[in-house]
């Protein structure tokens, strides 16, 4: 399993998982804090959509018109939730759970209906992403990794995630101090200078692409899955923000891997002949670890558990 | 009960003493917010002398908080101007400290009592620099002047609320400002920590700052400040506690909700 034939079959699907978890579960760290963990949920639905759209007008599946689509698909959701909450007088919640399903639903019909037969982009596309077809055709072992022949056949969409984790990890560590605080108590940070609306505008945006490039390769079930389960189960190990980092970190990259080995070797380990979906299986893992964290984890509070006298 | 020998005895002593003092620390002119149809704060000037201790008073549903961060821009405000010390808002924005309403954060937040206190060093620390001994020890100096030095490890979640409120007035502490606005500081806290914070806001004042706070218990007004703002969405009445903090001015302001045996208990001005 560890030579060359793991290389060229297991290691880029993997590595593009745990890539795309980890992109995903770092502005779910925030997004969590600040009660606005269905956002990612519904960012991960808008875009499906938007990325429909901008293929039926270019005719390709390149990032850029991608992303530009589901951008585009973002500022139709809010201008729909506002117009539901306003002509509706429905609360925001349900105002954006009316939007966003059938912005989704809307891009299932879309799909379906359009001829996307010539590349890879169909409903089950959509929902699973096409994590074990994102092999390295040119590896012959591990020592491809230093031929620049094969790494130049490398399947684009890892440069592509590998790219926007670093760039999340940077966003992080620039604006740790304004994000944490604006999170904590906007209020006060607004009156020590941090442009709080700003900020909180940047992390939506920042979760978008960290959703759009997951979502092209591993689809959004992962994506949902990725956003929240990660940095709710490390919420549970930790009282301390940067350590709550760090252990979303390593649930999301255990969560991939585990979930990645555990779709491909797991059925054929119950007789099995056929291995199962890599994104539904690393999306349950990542279920499992935060149900695990819920009985286990050392840092659990009972919501209204009483504090110490004082 | 307007004794009005000790009033103008009062005014005339005050007049020239805020001429010779200057700028106020903290100037409103017109503060009118809206949050829906109808004003929570209409048209409300102020004028918060420098080295006071200040309160604003009225009703729930006053807009007394409202006020207080309209005045800081957190809220959006239909019209008004605010001048700090005699400069614009923005230009003066460093001299304010603000303690926010306890209830207005999430306490279950993952991070310790050090940490938040730090927040307050935000403006020296900016983006990158490091937080390093000296800043440490300035928060931890801060946290021992409220009493809560010993639980700078602790995580903020842990606390009772009235050393949540301490810790907040230690990130106050931290700014190192000359205007400190506090919203409801002594909302919900034990007597314990009640006497700690009236103890390092009157401390403040003896050290040349002024001090602002949003407050509703009517019976420790005048044992705790010098100045008075009352306020039921419009300005009711401004001054010395002594000659502003009157029968006739708080049934003005609670509109006639406070049962006149309720002010007969109230320490009032002599």
């Amino acid at each position: 399993m560890m030579g060359s034939a793991f290389v060229q079959l297991s290691l880029t699907p993997i590595l593009i998982g745990v890539l795309s978890a980890i992109a995903c579960a770092l502005p779910g760290n925030f997004l969590i804090l600040r009660r606005q963990a269905l956002i990612g949920d519904a960012i991960s639905h808008v875009v499906l959509p938007g990325i429909v759209v901008a293929f039926l007008i270019t005719g390709a599946t390149a990032s850029m018109s991608m992303l530009l689509g589901a951008a585009g698909a973002a500022v139709v959701a809010v201008l729909l939730i506002e117009a539901i909450k306003r002509l509706g007088r429905i609360e925001p919640g349900a105002a954006m759970g009316v939007a966003f399903t059938s912005m989704f639903a809307a891009g299932v019909l879309l799909l379906e209906q359009s001829d996307t037969s010539t590349v890879h982009l169909d409903v089950e596309h959509a929902l699973m992403g096409n994590l074990e077809s994102l092999i390295w055709f040119k590896a012959r072992g591990w020592e491809s990794l230093f031929d620049p022949a094969a790494l130049a056949g490398l399947p684009p969409e890892l440069p592509r995630i590998a790219a926007v984790a670093l760039l999340m990890v940077l966003l992080m560590l620039v604006f740790w101090r304004p994000l944490k605080l604006s999170t904590f108590d906007e209020g006060f940070a607004g009156t020590v200078g941090v442009p709080t609306g700003l900020m909180g505008f940047a992390l939506v945006v920042a979760a978008a692409v960290a959703a759009v490039a997951a979502f092209d390769a591993v689809g959004s079930i992962i994506v949902i899955a990725m956003f929240i389960c990660p940095p709710a189960a490390a919420r549970l190990m930790t009282n301390r923000l940067e350590v709550q980092i760090l252990w979303s970190v390593v649930f999301a990259s255990l969560s991939a891997v585990l979930g990645y080995v555990l779709a491909g070797y797991g059925p054929l380990w119950f007789g099995a002949d056929h291995a199962v979906s890599a994104a539904g299986m690393i999306a349950a893992v990542s279920g499992v670890i935060l149900a695990v964290a819920c009985v286990a984890a050392p840092h659990r509070t009972r919501l209204g558990a009483p504090k110490d006298a004082g | 009960m307007g004794h009005t020998v000790l009033e103008l005895a009062a005014d005339g002593g005050k007049a020239p003493a805020a001429e010779a003092g200057g700028a106020a620390a903290l100037q409103l002119a017109e503060m009118t917010v809206s949050y829906g149809e109808k004003p929570a704060v209409f048209s409300v000037d102020a004028r918060i002398p420098a080295r006071s201790m200040a309160a604003i008073i009225g009703p729930n549903g006053a807009g007394k908080s409202t006020l207080l961060k309209a005045a800081l821009g957190i809220v959006p405000r239909l019209s008004g101007k605010v001048t700090v010390f005699g400069e614009p808002f923005r230009q003066a924005r460093h001299r304010i400290a603000y303690v926010p309403q306890r209830a207005s954060v999430d306490w279950d937040f993952p991070t310790r009592v050090i940490d938040v206190v730090l927040m307050g060093l935000y403006r020296e620390l900016g983006l990158l620099r490091l937080v390093r001994r000296r800043h440490r020890e300035a928060a931890l100096a801060c946290l021992d002047r409220v009493g809560m030095a010993d639980f700078a490890e602790r995580q903020i979640g842990q606390l009772s609320g009235g050393q949540q409120q301490r810790v907040f007035l230690a990130r106050a502490l931290a700014q190192g400002a000359d205007l400190y606005l506090l919203d409801e500081p002594f909302a919900g806290v034990d007597a314990a920590t009640e006497k700690a914070i009236i103890a390092v806001l009157k401390s403040l004042k003896e050290a040349q700052k002024t001090v602002l706070c949003v407050h509703h218990d009517l019976a420790t007004v005048i044992d705790y400040f010098d100045h008075v703002l009352l306020v039921n969405v419009r300005k009711i009445a401004e001054g010395p506690a002594a000659t502003t903090f009157t029968a006739d001015n708080l049934q003005a302001t609670y509109g006639g909700r406070l049962a006149s045996a309720h002010i007969d208990q109230l320490k009032l001005p002599a």
